[in-house]
């Protein structure tokens, strides 16, 4: 016990330095291990492909001018011989979305059930094709049909196969699988599905944005960071070996030379960017929402990267058509492989016992840090130990001190949580904002407030704050903080982590005796709002598309939005997390810098 | 408790009047109405065509016998007391195959073979030895377990009726046995128990599953096709196994039934390479208490066998929209079974009067009306027990050509599907959804429905709606199930609203298993069985009241009673549940490894010990022996 309190302050930097170090190493490839598949029934590649050949992307477009695509999608489908089923869906944002612009959604969806022979519609296969408007991905619809009519003359389909193309990407989505469940998480307003093939047991999206396709991209990361079992990763990277086909994860190509310091680099890039996106919770592409079924799925896009190398609609047919056969062999929904894992490349991967340690050294600082409060805390009680009604007395207050700021903190977060999306109609009264920048605005002006909130309420409270009172403030918050970042990190890993990075190091050394100015700065610095801010210029630098501060500042405020706007809609649980537990406990440290 | 009365001699009322058709139908021998059992209706068929008088005469008799038997039943008068068992035996067989073109381009073959065994076992003294067509071995179980009725059937695939309309013969995926024993049976469930197990040494089917807990006794649904009028719903018993796989180990038993075995007649279209390549197989036994005659003054047990096959259009086709007998069966007919009294082929035309959506060679001016599942249908008509259907050839191959486009989807007027909603896997719920597309009749449906016990129904969350308002069962019967013993059991009575939608959701929580129940797969999930909508329908013959082409007025202004509803049994799909489940694969590596460990180290261990490396001895006299015994004892050096 001595010894801890006595190095308690080089034991936690050593943690922390240790975390990052380990963090980082997890990039490095004998570290890692080796991606294979852990599925028997999907075992070995040796399906013979035929693919469909013929992409009917023409009738898309010509419908997609008449305006009638989903009309024209039943007509294509039922020729096809699949059974046909639309479902119509309409649902009013609580504010503008200025990246996608829409406002009041109303969109159909389209989709067509290929009956297995000799089935009890029992299982089935989702395959999607979201479908805009616009020339976007009629090129995935095309391949979608011609899939779909290739399937149909095949006798080896044990599960039923279900062809969706869906508007409006994620809500498109989202209507259909809140129907297929009956469910209704997000107050969507849709028509009840007509047909239906059972449970699910996986999905894949599809999406190819050009004519020309280089290489293909797999996007896992789904809704609150979820993930689909590695074996989809790991068949779908089978296939493109044995196809030829670049296939990329993150959008980064997988390279060989990992002794070098490129290699590595290169690694740690793709490793960052995963955990930047899987962090900030949002669903990826159509696939992510399918992961709060238990259905096991992931988004396919086609990317033209200008190489020389091209990949032509056949051999993404045939990829697909692998993939689904393989799925169509499974016995039991994929099961064997990782749940909860980080890829520095698609051959590679880093499993939940590897990376853990990392976030665990995180915490233990500010479990020591408590630890090391508690003794002090407990000192001075032995010496007064005689005077019983002594130590008694003042216990009144320090409950109080204590719950003061911990009650105000929460409500700050409740209002930051709330009062955004409730108040927009009042801001673009009296501002000369649109709804969603009155939105954003409000929520940046109520954080910033908050900043202003609790020291003085406490001032107010009981005039000066003693050391005792802060010491047990600060014990609260730092067990407070280790619990919530525990819980998300389980959930969650990279947002987890994250977050730990930032807040760990002001919130274990924080007290109320520093220069007040100098680390006013760096807490503000360190804030969660500005965590969001870097991550943003670590994205964007690490997909090469760096972006000067202005613009920044846009993209932030464009986060903000979309975090708010993903609750809303999809049920990401980011900002409710951010704004309720994240924010407040972190006013609390605040507090505390101003305690006296 | 006045309302559940009520409620209960309704059902009655409706089991009774499906009853009275039944056994109207039992007695007529003609092939006609044998196309569809349970939902047969009394149909009288007039030979619409030529081959005059005789098709005449035997209407008549038909007539006339058919309505004998209703008012003796109705009468009660049983005079099979009188009869005397030396009378001969007058066993039978017919064979008959139907084939419908469905609306979807599919095509449909439903096979019938009936056997009639005139013989009454149940009688007092009777002892049966003598097989003539019957099977021995389904007529010693029947005797054994004092069988008054059995209906099994293997399924392989989901009838779609929303492309192919009602089947002749509905039976819900995997396996269902429903049994009625004679009264007179003690042990119902050791009788049940032992009869499964032999019953699935016969059909070499996997029937031995079933077990209490999955087995139930429905109060309503499954009531007795054949004689008699029993009620007490303890006598029948009634399972399924939704997981059972239908291949060809099932269909060979199943075959060796027939009295020609597949060697002549319609069975030798049944060859297993072409079955089992279709989108929905389904194979079925049905013994049954029938009247001989038309006094019926003695029982003969019926064993109706039938298979259905739906062959699809797509991947059997190959771009050509062509059926013939030889694409189907890779058989063609050449001879009807020498032991049958009558053998047909029926092919549905009536979608086809002017043949703009097939054409059909060779042509038959043989056409037979009936009316099947309360519409009236047009039948060519090739009887192979003429040797003039075989043409000069010698061999029937029935060629169908598709001119038209179907696809479109049908609007049968009963049609269920059931899913799970809900995500996680704490609780769920159970859909059924029921739709009545008739557009101004309102009937009443029996739903049953037998869910596994791992699946805790939380009833009092039982919701049934219709047109979005409360919908009140005027029947409940509901037995809840104990864990690891009895499946529950619900059913209900519901009035379903004309042209509506009727839902009814029940919702549950998924129990934790002990380690030792999970099946080897259990990431796959696990099965609830088809939930079973029974009802009377109106007919679509009823409803064209004002469909007056082909008809004289004075006969349609008034339904005919018999043809105002007819019996329908629709089945849903069976649902696959996840149950949480344990992570098996830390368990599973350590018994592997376990196993390995103690394989390798016993092995090797049992060598050594039993091994014995001393040279071979001449064996000791007995008392030498004893002596050394004693030595070895006392530890003394032992004599050699």
């Amino acid at each position: 016990r001595g010894l801890l309190t006595r190095l308690n302050t080089p034991i936690c930097i050593v943690c922390y330095l240790a975390a990052i170090v380990w963090f980082m190493g997890l990039a490095f490839e004998p570290f890692t291990l080796r991606t294979d598949m852990s599925e028997n029934a999907m075992g070995s590649t040796m399906v013979l492909l035929r693919g469909a050949s013929a992409v009917p992307r023409q009738g898309v477009r010509s419908s997609q001018k008449t305006g009638a695509v989903s009309t024209w999608l039943v007509k294509a489908m039922q020729s096809r011989g699949l059974e046909v089923f639309t479902q119509s869906f309409s649902r009013k944002l609580p504010f503008p979305d200025e990246n996608k612009e829409r406002y009041m959604v109303r969109g159909t969806n389209v989709y067509g059930i290929l009956r297995a022979p000799r089935a009890p519609r029992t299982e089935a296969l989702v395959i999607s094709a979201p479908c805009s408007p616009g020339d976007s991905n009629n090129q995935a619809v095309g391949l979608l049909l011609a899939l779909a009519q290739y399937f149909r003359n095949q006798v080896y389909w044990a599960k039923d196969i279900i062809f969706l193309v869906n508007e409006h990407d994620l809500m498109g989505t989202q209507a259909w699988l809140e129907a297929y469940h009956h469910t209704n998480i997000t107050g969507m307003e849709y028509s009840p599905l007509q047909g239906r093939g059972g449970s699910i047991q996986a999905a894949l999206s599809l999406e190819l944005s050009s004519d020309v396709i280089t290489s293909l991209d797999l996007i896992l990361d789904g809704l609150n960071g979820q993930l689909p079992n590695l074996d989809l990763a790991n068949l779908f990277y089978a296939f493109c070996q044995k196809l030829g086909v670049l296939c990329t994860i993150q959008g980064k190509l997988q390279r060989n030379d990992w002794d070098t310091a490129e290699g590595y680099t290169h690694a740690a890039q793709t490793m960052m960017l995963m955990v930047l996106k899987q962090a900030c919770g949002r669903s990826w592409g159509d696939h992510g929402l399918f992961l709060r079924y238990h259905i096991e799925a992931a988004s396919v896009r086609g990317i033209n990267s200008f190489r020389h190398y091209k990949t032509d609609a056949a051999t993404i047919g045939r990829l697909l058509e692998g993939m689904v056969r393989k799925l169509n062999n499974l016995l039991e929904r994929l099961h064997q492989s990782y749940f909860f894992y980080l890829l520095p490349s698609l051959s590679r991967f880093v499993s939940i016992g590897c990376y853990m340690p990392a976030f665990g050294l995180l915490v233990v600082i500010l479990l020591l840090r408590a630890l090391d409060l508690w003794v002090h805390l407990g000192a001075p009680a032995l010496a007064a130990v005689e005077g019983v009604t002594e130590a008694q007395q003042p216990s009144g207050p320090a409950v109080l001190t204590v719950l003061t700021p911990v009650v105000i903190s929460h409500l700050t977060g409740v209002a930051l949580y709330l009062l955004p999306v409730h108040l927009q109609e009042m801001a673009v009264e009296h501002f000369p904002v649109s709804e969603t920048e009155a939105v954003v605005l409000t929520a940046v002006a109520i954080y910033t407030t908050g900043l202003a909130l609790p020291h003085n309420t406490q001032r107010l409270l009981s005039g000066e704050g003693t050391e005792q009172g802060w010491k047990v403030l600060k014990l609260t918050a730092l067990l407070y903080l280790a619990v919530l970042l525990g819980c998300t990190a389980l959930i969650n890993f990279s947002l987890g982590f994250v977050l730990a990075v930032t807040l760990v190091p002001i919130t274990a050394s924080m007290t109320p005796h520093m220069p007040k100015a100098l680390s006013a700065l760096v807490m503000v610095l360190l804030s969660p709002a500005f965590t969001i801010l870097y991550c943003v210029f670590i994205y964007q630098e690490l997909i090469e598309a760096p972006v000067s501060v202005s613009e920044g500042w846009m993209l932030f405020l464009s986060v903000i939005s979309q975090g708010i706007l993903d609750h809303a809609l999809y049920g990401s649980l980011v900002y409710p997390l951010l704004a309720l537990f994240i924010y407040p406990c972190w006013l609390m440290f605040w507090n505390i810098l101003f305690w006296s | 408790m006045a309302a559940h009365r009520c409620g209960l001699s309704l059902v009655f009322i409706l089991i009774f009047s499906s009853l009275a058709c039944h056994s109207s139908c039992d007695s007529l021998e003609n092939a006609n109405e044998d196309t569809e059992e349970k939902q047969s209706v009394s149909d009288t068929p007039r030979e619409v065509n030529s081959d005059g008088s005789i098709a005449a005469e035997d209407l008549n008799e038909r007539r006339g016998r058919s309505t004998d038997a209703e008012l003796d039943r109705r009468d009660g008068t049983r005079t099979s007391e009188a009869l005397t068992p030396a009378a001969a035996a007058r066993d039978e067989f017919q064979e008959e195959l139907v084939i419908r073109p469905l609306h979807s381009g599919d095509i449909y073959a439903s096979f019938q073979f009936r056997t009639l065994w005139d013989t009454d076992f149940l009688q007092e003294g009777q002892k049966v030895s003598h097989y003539r067509l019957f099977p021995k071995s389904l007529g010693q179980v029947l005797s054994k377990f004092s069988v008054r009725e059995l209906h099994i059937s293997f399924t392989q695939g989901f009838w779609r009726t929303m492309q192919w309309g009602q089947p002749f013969i509905p039976s819900p995926p995997g396996a269902e046995l429903w049994v009625w024993f004679h009264d007179t049976v003690s042990d119902v469930d050791g009788n049940w128990k032992e009869l499964t197990n032999v019953l699935s040494g016969i059909f070499c089917a996997s029937l031995n599953f079933i077990d209490l807990t999955n087995t139930v006794q429905p109060s309503a649904s499954f009531k007795p096709l054949g004689l008699g009028n029993a009620t007490d719903h303890r006598f029948l018993r009634y399972a399924t196994l939704p997981r059972e796989i239908v291949c060809t180990e099932n269909l060979t038993p199943w075959k060796k039934l027939l009295p020609c075995g597949s060697k002549a007649g319609l069975a030798v279209l049944l060859k297993s390479e072409k079955l089992f390549h279709s989108s929905f197989h389904s194979q079925a036994v049905h013994i049954r208490p029938v009247c001989q005659d038309e006094q019926c003054t003695s029982k003969a047990w019926e064993l109706r066998q039938t298979l259905n096959v739906v062959f699809d259009l797509y991947t059997a086709g190959q771009g050509k929209k062509e059926w013939s007998l030889f694409k189907m069966f890779s058989r063609t007919l050449t001879e009807a079974c020498p032991l049958a009294t009558s053998s047909k082929v029926y092919v549905d035309i009536t979608d086809n009067p002017e043949g703009e959506l097939f054409e059909l060679s060779p042509a038959t001016p043989l056409l037979s009306q009936a009316v099947v599942l309360g519409d009236r249908r047009t039948y060519s008509v090739f009887d192979l027990t003429r040797a003039e259907t075989f043409g000069q050839l010698r061999s029937l191959n029935l060629l169908l050509r598709w001119k038209g486009d179907g696809g479109e989807m049908l609007r049968p007027l009963l049609h269920a599907e059931r899913y799970v909603a809900g995500f996680g896997l704490q609780t769920g719920e159970i859909h059924t959804v029921i739709y009545n597309n008739h557009p101004y009749r309102a009937f009443p449906v029996l739903l049953m429905d037998s869910v596994p016990w791992y699946l805790q129904l939380y009833i009092h969350t039982l919701t049934v709606t219709s047109k979005s308002r409360d919908n009140k069962p005027s029947y409940i019967h509901y037995q809840p199930a104990k864990d690891r013993h009895r499946p529950h059991l619900l059913e209900m009575l519901i009035q379903l609203p004309p042209h509506s939608m009727t839902e009814v959701t029940v919702q549950f929580e998924r129990a934790l298993l002990k380690w030792t129940e999970y099946t080897p797969d259990p990431n796959h999930g696990f099965y609830v069985g088809s939930s079973v909508v029974s009802a009377l329908v109106p007919s679509m013959v009823a409803m064209n009241t004002n469909f007056t082409q082909d008809q004289p007025l004075f006969s349609s202004f008034v339904p005919v009673k018999e043809e105002s509803s007819y019996f329908v049994r629709v089945y849903t799909e069976p649902l696959l549940v996840n149950l949480p489940t344990p992570d098996f694969s830390m368990p599973y590596n350590v018994i592997c490894l376990t196993c390995t460990v103690v394989a390798v180290g016993y092995g090797s261990f049992y060598n050594l010990l039993t091994r014995t490396f001393q040279v071979d001895e001449p064996s000791l006299p007995l008392a030498k022996r004893l002596a050394n015994l004693i030595r070895r004892i006392r530890g003394v050096p032992l004599l050699t």
